[in-house]
């Protein structure tokens, strides 16, 4: 395969449904409708299932009676129309059913604006909607990203029989850059054995997520925290860059933390022990190698597209080792580089002068 | 399959000609003394035993107080979120359509809160049959004010009768989806009565048969009793469905295409 010139939004359509996509269902919103777009036409041209929905409350629970089919299935929406899903999502979560849900990140609160945004990130990570559950999240901050985290998307979602979201902000979706698409899955796929197939010489299965009884209710949560348990051991990702010697730690993901790269190799041709972690994952939130750097660094700062979210999983995760500072912009507002790098240089000044009272 | 084969009657000499249907569980159900639900769950489940269609069957529950009909029918079922049965059922049956989607959902489940999901999968023609059953209360919740609550009725969050002026009107959903050119089947029974369970249950049938035929977006909607709500007894509940009820919603088929005159 050779590198094509791909849209984030289409890149991430078209790996879903090389990645076995079979049923897809969304509602038109920006930044993410090319996504919408494309497969309106690919999945049409594949015999598969594509149908625009009257909302976004009919489109995730479109996805719901899919996923009860047993089949790969997809929504993707933004900011408001993600917020909108929350119902559908936290049925889907009470009924141990698998399926992804693309999140183009927009500015918000409310209307809000169509530039990109990380304000999602309290909303994609600490639930689905109403009650005890965690989603695992995906943060691309590249085209090639997008592509890759899509396909693994669908094979988390399906290993853990769990809810994925791939949290991508405006800017991921709307860019283009060269990336590699995946070669087409055979789509030979077998009915898992939760799916409504009708109850043909088996008794009949019922998908709910209603527990009557308190003490059901809690054993079914006890198996959900179990299974995020192995989940938060075995699938932390993340990216790391010249961490070995660094002094101050920079943390940022997608669009942010491919920004604060940029810095920090600015910072490095400048002779500052800087290093950086890109979260991959933020759900499970790298917090191991995190707390891990914590006992080597001098000072972190952490870098978003929002008023500061994720630097509260930071900060449980260094656990005081290690002074925090912030940088954010807010409103669909992208952080240049320079802007970060100032960040990084008042940060190193603190440790710098630290070490001199020291 | 016939209901008869699955039980034993037991008794030398005697044909037993009226048994549990296969696609009911022999479980109890839930519901107060005289409520109508019981009898549509049996009607829904002799028309899947007569048109063979339990094994292929897959069936949406609502939220309301029939949200456990998924323990009642003896078949694959699921339990959607309030009003979104139609959405869901439209997952389902894009995904598997040799199958046979059904949904059964309450008044306030159809009328309220999922009207929008009714209305589009109406208006799209989905292959999919809903039962609606509509007894002009919320009956789970404690006998609230439904979108079909008559006016002047008494309910628990319309103490002095329903006010027009202050609540608007009764929707009348059939006649609502019947102007839809994706439905292709949409009639109103009762229960109240014999003659008319009789009829709800052939309704109920053709539906079904309507789904098979791929004909397009199928409803029965089913005048039903809340005795517990309304505070009558269950005989009064009947006569209360027939002297309120009907005048309000007449009983009746509100879109029948020409294609499924031919079934």
């Amino acid at each position: 395969m050779t590198k094509e010139l791909l849209k984030g939004n289409v890149a991430i359509a078209e790996a879903a449904l090389r990645a076995g996509l079979e049923a897809y269902f969304g509602y038109p919103i920006t930044p993410q409708t090319e996504l919408l777009e494309h497969l309106s036409k690919r999945m049409v041209e594949l015999g598969r299932v594509f149908l625009q929905a009257e909302s976004e409350v009919a489109a995730i629970n479109m996805v719901y009676g899919a996923a009860c089919s047993g089949v790969r299935t997809m929504t993707s929406s933004s900011s408001p129309g993600f917020s909108l899903m929350q119902e559908g999502l936290s049925y889907i979560a009470g009924s141990d059913l698998p399926c992804v849900v693309v999140d183009v990140m927009r500015g918000g609160p409310g209307l809000g604006n169509i530039m990109p945004s990380q304000g999602d990130y309290f909303q994609v990570t600490r639930s689905a909607g109403h009650g005890d559950f965690r989603p695992i999240v995906l943060a691309p901050a590249s085209v090639q990203e997008a592509i890759d985290f899509t396909v693994l998307a669908f094979d988390l979602a399906d290993k853990y029989r769990h809810l994925v979201v791939i949290a991508a902000d405006g800017l991921i979706g709307q860019m283009m850059e060269p990336a590699e698409l995946p070669e087409m899955r055979p789509s030979s796929r077998s009915a898992p054995d939760y799916a409504l197939t009708g109850a043909k010489g088996r008794p009949p299965r019922a998908i709910t997520s209603l527990h009557m009884a308190a003490e059901e209710e809690e054993a079914f949560n006890i198996k959900i925290q179990q299974r995020l348990g192995v989940i938060r051991s075995l699938e932390q990702r993340w990216f790391e860059y010249k961490v070995d010697d660094a002094l101050l730690l920079v943390i940022g993901y997608g669009t942010a933390g491919r920004i604060a790269y940029t810095a920090v190799e600015s910072a490095r041709s400048k002779g500052l022990k800087v290093g950086l972690l890109r979260p991959q994952t933020l759900y499970p939130f790298p917090e191991d190698r995190i707390s891990e750097l914590a006992d080597q660094i001098e000072g972190v700062l952490v870098v978003e597209m929002n008023a500061g979210q994720m630097v509260e999983d930071v900060r449980l995760a260094v656990g005081g080792q290690a002074p925090i500072s912030f940088y954010g912009r807010m409103g669909g507002v992208v952080p240049m580089p320079d802007e970060v790098l100032s960040n990084i240089e008042a940060a190193y000044e603190r440790i710098s002068a630290r070490y001199l009272v020291e | 399959m016939d209901s008869k084969d699955s039980l034993v009657c037991g008794i030398e000499g005697m044909e037993l000609v009226y048994g549990r249907p296969q696609s009911l569980t022999e479980m109890h159900t839930h519901y107060c003394p005289g409520c109508t639900h019981g009898i549509a769950h049996r009607l829904v489940a002799e028309a899947l035993d007569e048109l063979g269609l339990r094994e292929q069957t897959i069936l949406v529950a609502p939220v309301g107080c029939s949200v456990f009909i998924y323990e009642y029918i003896n078949a694959d079922s699921c339990e959607a979120p309030h009003g979104r049965a139609p959405a869901m059922a439209t997952g389902i049956k894009r995904t598997q359509p040799n199958k046979t989607v059904i949904t059964y959902q309450g008044d306030g489940d159809l009328v309220s809160i999922g009207a929008s999901e009714i209305f589009h999968a109406a208006a799209r023609g989905e292959h999919i049959t809903v039962f609606f059953v509509n007894n002009a209360i919320y009956g789970m919740t404690g006998g609230q004010m439904a979108p079909t609550s008559l006016p002047g009725q008494h309910t628990s969050s319309s103490l002095d009768g329903r006010s027009t002026e202050r609540t608007g009107f009764p929707i009348r959903m059939s006649e609502v989806l019947a102007q839809l050119d994706g439905s292709a089947y949409i009639v109103r029974r009762s229960l109240h009565d014999v003659t008319n369970i009789r009829k709800a249950k052939k309704s109920i049938l053709t539906a079904l048969k309507v789904q098979q035929a791929g004909l397009g977006f199928s409803m029965v909607e089913l005048l039903s009793t809340c005795p517990t709500n309304w505070g009558i007894s269950p005989e009064q509940a009947l006569t209360w469905v027939k002297d309120n009820m009907l005048p309000f919603y007449p009983v009746g088929d509100y879109k029948v295409t020409e294609a499924v005159k031919g079934l």
